[in-house]
């Protein structure tokens, strides 16, 4: 999104658009890059749940990967995903 | 047309409130402001309004659910004075920039300490830079016709602005005086139905109010309300105008009293513009050129009326019902002062801090502010720039 002056925008800080949120892409923020492996998922939807953004994409019950539009890189799909699965790494940012 | 009640300024504004029929009150009692939502609170007891009166705990809380009311899509109005309007303080700013059209009634009341219950404009003074609209009332005829017509100058859409209405507290607040009370009908007519340009409870239409503002958009905010504000004058005018044209009394964003071939002016604010009246009458009738200037709009200043209203007068005195502490002069003189500056034709300025603490002002006083004016007009030359009247000196 690039800036608008004074005379674009609702007067008073009004946020007219709502669910407007995806227009902000927060993946820059990232220091640390979940990495998925789907060979060793075992589908069982912990990261999609414990997820704070909904950044772990899931088709018909299904993991299908990781919206790095949004995903801030906190950590805590890798830290949820069980250990026998392992099925998420995470790798710093490069 | 209307009638003629005896009321208080505290009851006239609370008729004109009844007559507008908010949609939601909220309510915290201070001196001298109380009388006023007391007699608010009666309407609301006997059902004459439909509004929903919020007793709150504070003043920090009245202004608070009447910001949220006007989100929600209400038309909101409160009452305060002094220490209330200070308690009111992270919230008379944020009624601004949020850019709701409130309405408050400021009954004007020295600012504590030490702890002082009577007039004088520090309270109101304080929130000059808030982002508000104030309008300065002579009597509580005109506090009742300045509340009428504060609704319609915040609602524009040009402007959509809070507005403060002050009347001096005891002065006016606690003082009986003739006033003509419109019909119900014409003011309601008059204010119309509020149509807010957004409304919480439209839940067609979400929207976010107040989100958070930092570096990439707060500046603009700022700037937009600037705009309101420069747009807010020539609505002040024209509401004024129709005000007038439909009710016969009418009203400006300042009044030149016996100004025009006046040599020596004073400028003055509230209910010391009307003392002032008295004096300059006296005066004329003994022959002497003098005249008044009212500010009854003080924010936003209009600095061109006042400018054109006292160029090529000899001496100008203005009255200034506040100190501003560490400042050139009162609120009410730097202003006129910056009005003035590279204008060739300006006239010599000074000062009078007066009736702080609701000291009294008398004719007496005017007339020694008047002595000085004629003196600096025939010696040219200024004793005093910043003074006082009624100091024991």
């Amino acid at each position: 999104m690039s800036a608008k002056t004074w005379r674009e925008i609702p007067i008073g800080g009004d946020v007219v658009d709502a669910g407007n949120a995806v227009e902000y892409k927060t993946g820059s923020w990232r220091t640390f890059k979940p990495v998925w492996y789907p060979e060793r998922c075992i589908h069982c939807l912990f990261c999609w749940l414990y997820c704070p953004e909904p950044a772990i994409l899931v088709e018909d019950g299904k993991v299908v990967g990781i919206d790095y539009d949004f995903c801030k890189g906190c950590g805590i799909c890798v830290k949820e995903c069980p250990d026998k699965a392992h099925a998420l790494e995470l790798v710093r940012e490069k | 047309m209307g009638k003629v009640m005896a009321l208080t300024g505290n009851e006239a504004v609370a008729e004109a409130m009844r007559q507008i029929n908010p949609d939601v009150v909220a309510a915290y009692p201070i001196t001298p402001q109380t009388e006023l939502m007391h007699k608010f609170a009666e309407y609301h007891a006997d059902g004459l309004v439909n509004t929903e009166l919020v007793l709150v705990e504070s003043e920090h809380s009245a202004l608070s659910a009447v910001v949220g009311a006007s989100a929600a899509g209400a038309r909101a109005m409160t009452a305060t004075s002094a220490n209330g309007l200070a308690l009111m303080w992270e919230i008379v700013y944020i009624t601004a920039s949020l850019r709701l059209p409130v309405v408050m009634a400021v009954v004007n009341r020295a600012l504590s300490g030490p702890i002082n219950i009577h007039c004088d404009h520090s309270d109101a003074m304080g929130c000059r830079d808030s982002g508000w609209l104030q309008l300065y009332s002579e009597n509580s005829q005109e506090a009742y016709d300045n509340t009428i017509m504060a609704v319609r100058i915040a609602e524009h859409p040009d402007v959509l602005l809070p507005v403060m209405v002050t009347l001096d507290g005891f002065i006016l607040s606690h003082t009986m005086e003739r006033i003509d009370v419109l019909e119900d009908h014409e003011v309601r007519d008059f204010v119309g139905e509020y149509k807010p340009r957004r409304a919480l409870l439209d839940v067609e239409h979400p929207f976010t109010v107040g989100p958070l503002d930092l570096t990439d958009y707060y500046f603009e905010h700022k700037r937009q309300q600037m705009e309101g504000m420069a747009h807010a004058e020539a609505v002040v005018e024209a509401v004024s105008r129709e005000f007038g044209e439909r009710f016969g009394r009418h009203y400006d964003t300042v009044e030149e009293y016996q100004l025009e071939d006046a040599e020596v002016a004073i400028v003055a604010m509230g209910s010391t513009a009307g003392t002032s009246k008295e004096v300059v009458d006296e005066l004329r009738q003994a022959g002497e050129k003098v005249g008044l200037l009212k500010i009854r709009m003080f924010r936003p200043f209009p600095y061109d009326r006042i400018r054109n209203a006292l160029r090529g007068k000899k001496a100008v005195a203005v009255l200034d019902r506040a100190v501003a502490f560490g400042s050139y002069g009162g609120p009410v003189y730097t202003d006129v002062r910056a009005t003035f500056y590279g204008v060739s034709d300006a006239p010599v300025l000074v000062n009078y801090i007066y009736g702080l603490g609701g000291r009294d002002i008398t004719p007496a006083h005017i007339r020694t502010a008047f002595d000085q004016l004629k003196s600096i007009a025939r010696t040219g030359r200024v004793e005093t720039l910043v003074g006082f009247l009624g100091l024991r000196d």
